[in-house]
């Protein structure tokens, strides 16, 4: 998938990949992607939350030789 | 005198065209009052109040964690600083201690070693860990190693996080003066010292308020 910026959340945990996706689609402008790597388990869900919660999509949610792969759009 | 069927407002008499205005109103406000409700939930920024009360290194975390999300899901958040609490907003947090005496619920694991020695448990009792000379200091060492091991934030950049997003620190005023701290002695972050009745109104428009 393309993106426009691409966040390496590994070895963080709650809330931390959270808190640096928050701060990386700051800096993206409406309607860029926004990649996001981690390897937090329990980010799977929040991504999901934090997505509703915010009107940012997430376009998809995956795993990726045991790191998890979100790509959420910029409201 | 007649009165309507479900809400007992009294109908004057012989007056058919009100009766009919009353049922259209009835119809019309069930049907538009879930979207307008929508509308307004949509329309509000989220709100949510914490008190903190503890001052323990473990205990730090829950209000900054929280706080730190919630500003994050673009909600206001205000953390009131309460009794020992208030140890979160001294300028230097490296000094929080964490004390497994008289805490029977926190496992006990040595956060360095090969992984079977990492899985033991280590019951000690009370009795051995109050004879201990530094016991807490080595707990606290242990504690601060494990968070760095499992990628957890240390709690000075969970607290600027918060600043960073925007989340209002408050320290309650009495506290201060019971402990006999003094201002200075805090970061200069803090929005404001004050009591419980400026809290509480605030926790009462509150959508989460939380008490840790």
């Amino acid at each position: 998938m393309q993106f426009d910026k691409e966040l390496d959340a590994r070895g963080l945990s709650c809330p931390l990949p959270i808190l640096k996706t928050k701060k990386a689609l700051n800096e993206l402008t409406s309607g860029q992607v926004l990649k996001v790597v981690a390897t937090d388990p329990g980010s799977v869900k929040d991504m999901q939350a934090f997505a509703t919660q915010t009107g940012n999509p997430l376009l998809s949610s995956g795993e990726e030789n045991k790191d998890f792969v979100f790509f959420l759009k910029k409201k | 005198m007649a009165t309507h069927a479900e809400t007992g407002i009294e109908i004057a008499p012989g007056t058919a065209l009100d009766r009919a205005i009353s049922d259209r109103i009835d119809d019309l406000l069930e049907r538009r009052l879930e979207a307008k409700l929508a509308e307004i939930r949509a329309a509000k920024t989220p709100s949510m109040t914490i008190i903190a009360t503890k001052g323990t290194l473990d205990w730090a975390y829950p209000p900054f964690i929280l706080a730190s999300t919630g500003a994050a899901l673009g909600w206001d958040v205000s953390i009131f600083f309460t009794f020992y609490g208030l140890e979160l907003l001294k300028k230097d947090l490296r000094k929080l201690k964490v004390s497994p005496l008289g805490n029977p619920a926190m496992p006990m694991k040595m956060p360095m070693g090969p992984q079977w020695f990492k899985s033991i448990q280590w019951n000690i009792p009370n009795a051995v860990q109050s004879l201990i000379p530094a016991y807490e200091h080595f707990a606290t060492k242990m504690m601060k190693k494990t968070i760095k091991n499992t990628g957890v934030a240390p709690i000075g950049e969970l607290r600027s996080l918060c600043l960073e997003a925007g989340v209002n620190l408050i320290a309650c005023q009495m506290t201060v003066d019971l402990f006999g701290y003094k201002h200075e002695q805090f970061i200069p972050e803090v929005k404001e010292y004050c009591g419980a009745a400026t809290f509480l109104p605030m926790a009462r428009d509150a959508d989460v308020s939380l008490f840790i």
